[in-house]
C-alpha cells in the first residue's frame, strides 16, 4: 500500500477523521470544501499533528500515536504542492526550485534542475520572481521546487483551482505525466469530480464529521 | 563649526550607533516572542517594553541612576560604572529607542506568511533553517526600518541621559544636551543653530531610510513605521 492512513483530529466544532489505504498511482480525496481535505494532507506532511492515529508512506511510518512515532516534516520527504504555490517572494524561480533539492542527502535525489526544468518547460521562467509568474507558471515552478527536493510520494492541494482552463490542461497534463513516467505515490486534494476523474486511479470521498470509505 | 562642536556631533553618533547595535539583538528577540509567543504574561511584557515610551523621561533617567549608581544592584554587584560615562549615555539612548525598534521589528515579522515557513520544512529545511532562510530575510526590511528609527531617537535622547549621565564635555554631552546647555547660555544663537540643523537632518533622514525600508516589505504587503 502506497498511504495507509487512520487519524482523527477535532478542529473547532469539525471532526475530520479518515481512515484509507491507497494503491499504487494518484489516490484522490474528494469532497467539499470543508471537509477537511487540506488538513489531511497537513497531517501526512507533518505540518498538522493530529489527535490519534498513524501515518504511513510506502510501509515507512510518519506517525503513530500509539508507538509515539511523530517525524518532523523536514524528514517525510513529502513532495508538497499547495493551491497557491507558495513560492519564496524573496527568492527567484531559480532558488525556489534549489531550495529543497541543496536540502536534500544526495541518495534521495533523483532529478536534476535541468530534468526538472525540461520536463515542466519551464527554462524560460529561471531568473524571474515569482511575483511576476501567471498562476499557471507559478504552479509549474512550484511542482518542480517539490518534485526537486527528492520526495518518496507527492501531495497536491488543488493544484488546479486557481487556474484558467487553459492553463488547467497544461498542468493537468504535467500531473498526469508524474503519475505514468515517475511512478510516484500522490495523494491529491479536490472538489472537482472532473479532474478526480480524470486523474485518479483511486477516489476516497471525504464528508465533513464522518469517517471515509474507500472506493476503488 | 568648532572642534567642540564636532565632538559634540562624533560622540551623538558614536553613543547612538552603539546603543543600537546592542539593541539590535534585543529588539528582535522580543519583536519575535511579542509575535509569535504564546505565554502567561506576554501582555505585561508587552506593556513594560512599551514603557519608555509614555513614561516621563526623568523617571527612566532616575530608575537608571538607582540601578547603576554606586549603591545600585548594577553598581554594587556587577561592578558596572555606567554612571557619567558615554556608556551610560548609550544605554539610556538605548532603552528609550527599544520601544519604537520593537514595534517596527515586530510587525514585519507579524508580516511573514506563515505557510511559507511550512512550505519549506516540507523542503526539508529543520526550523532553525527556516528561520534562517525564510523567516528572517523576510523580516529583514522591517528589521532594518527598526534600527534606523532607534538610531534617529537615539539622536534626541535628551531625558533620560541628562538625568543619568548629566552634561559632560566630550562623554556625555550629545547633541540636545550641548543645544539645552547653550541655550543657558546668552549669545549661543550661531552654535545653536547649527547643532539644531544637524539634528534635523539626521533624524529627517533616519525617518526617510527607514520608511523606505519598510516600504520594501514586498509584494501585497506594506509596511509603515510613520
Amino acid at each position: 500500500m502506497s498511504f495507509e492512513i487512520a487519524v482523527e483530529r477535532r478542529l473547532g466544532d469539525t471532526r475530520i477523521a479518515l481512515d484509507l489505504a491507497g494503491g499504487p498511482g494518484l489516490t484522490a480525496l474528494f469532497g467539499p470544501s470543508g471537509a477537511g481535505k487540506s488538513s489531511i494532507l497537513n497531517m501526512v506532511a507533518g505540518l498538522l499533528r493530529p489527535d490519534r492515529g498513524r501515518i504511513a508512506v510506502a510501509g515507512e511510518t510518519l506517525f503513530d500515536s500509539a508507538a509515539g512515532i511523530d517525524l518532523p516534516p523536514e524528514h517525510r520527504r513529502a513532495g508538497y504542492v499547495f493551491q497557491d504555490g507558495r513560492l519564496f517572494p524573496h527568492r527567484r524561480v531559480r532558488d525556489n526550485l534549489l531550495y529543497g533539492w541543496r536540502l536534500a542527502d544526495p541518495a534521495h535525489r533523483w532529478m536534476t534542475l535541468d530534468d526538472a526544468v525540461d520536463f515542466l518547460g519551464i527554462a524560460p521562467l529561471l531568473q524571474r520572481w515569482p511575483r511576476t509568474l501567471s498562476g499557471g507558471e507559478a504552479q509549474r515552478v512550484a511542482i518542480g521546487r517539490a518534485l526537486l527536493s527528492g520526495p518518496r510520494f507527492l501531495l497536491m492541494d488543488e493544484p488546479l483551482s486557481s487556474l484558467d482552463m487553459a492553463r488547467r490542461a497544461e498542468v493537468m497534463q504535467v500531473i498526469e505525466r508524474i503519475r505514468d513516467a515517475l511512478g510516484l505515490p500522490i495523494l491529491y486534494v479536490s472538489h472537482d469530480r472532473a479532474e478526480v476523474d480524470r486523474l485518479a486511479s483511486q477516489v476516497v470521498p471525504l464528508a465533513p464529521e464522518g469517517m471515509a470509505d474507500t472506493q476503488a | 563649526m568648532s572642534p567642540e562642536e564636532w565632538q559634540v556631533i562624533l560622540l551623538s553618533l558614536k553613543v547612538s550607533g552603539v546603543a543600537v547595535l546592542l539593541t539590535l539583538p534585543i529588539a528582535f528577540g522580543l519583536a519575535w516572542l511579542l509575535a509569535r509567543g504564546r505565554f502567561p504574561g506576554k501582555l505585561l511584557l508587552d506593556a513594560l517594553v512599551h514603557l519608555p515610551l509614555v513614561l516621563p523621561p526623568v523617571v527612566t533617567g532616575w530608575l537608571l541612576l538607582i540601578a547603576f549608581g554606586p549603591s545600585g544592584p548594577a553598581g554594587r554587584w556587577l561592578g558596572l560604572t555606567l554612571m557619567f560615562r558615554w556608556t551610560g549615555a548609550a544605554l539610556a539612548a538605548a532603552i528609550m529607542a527599544l520601544p519604537l525598534m520593537v514595534r517596527a521589528m515586530r510587525l514585519s515579522i507579524e508580516a511573514i506568511d506563515r505557510r511559507l515557513e511550512g512550505a519549506a520544512r516540507t523542503l526539508g529545511a529543520a526550523r532553525w533553517r527556516v528561520f534562517l532562510t525564510i523567516s528572517l530575510p523576510l523580516a529583514m526590511p522591517g528589521l532594518l526600518a527598526g534600527a534606523v528609527l532607534g538610531f534617529a531617537r537615539s539622536i534626541g535622547e535628551f531625558g533620560a541621559t541628562i538625568t543619568f549621565v548629566s552634561n559632560i564635555p566630550g562623554e556625555t554631552r550629545t547633541i540636545p544636551i550641548a543645544i539645552y546647555g547653550a541655550l543657558q547660555i546668552p549669545g549661543n544663537e550661531a552654535e545653536v543653530t547649527r547643532l539644531a540643523i544637524i539634528a534635523v537632518l539626521l533624524s529627517l533622514g533616519a525617518l526617510l531610510v527607514s520608511e523606505l525600508l519598510a516600504r520594501r516589505m514586498g509584494p501585497g504587503r506594506s509596511g509603515h513605521v510613520l
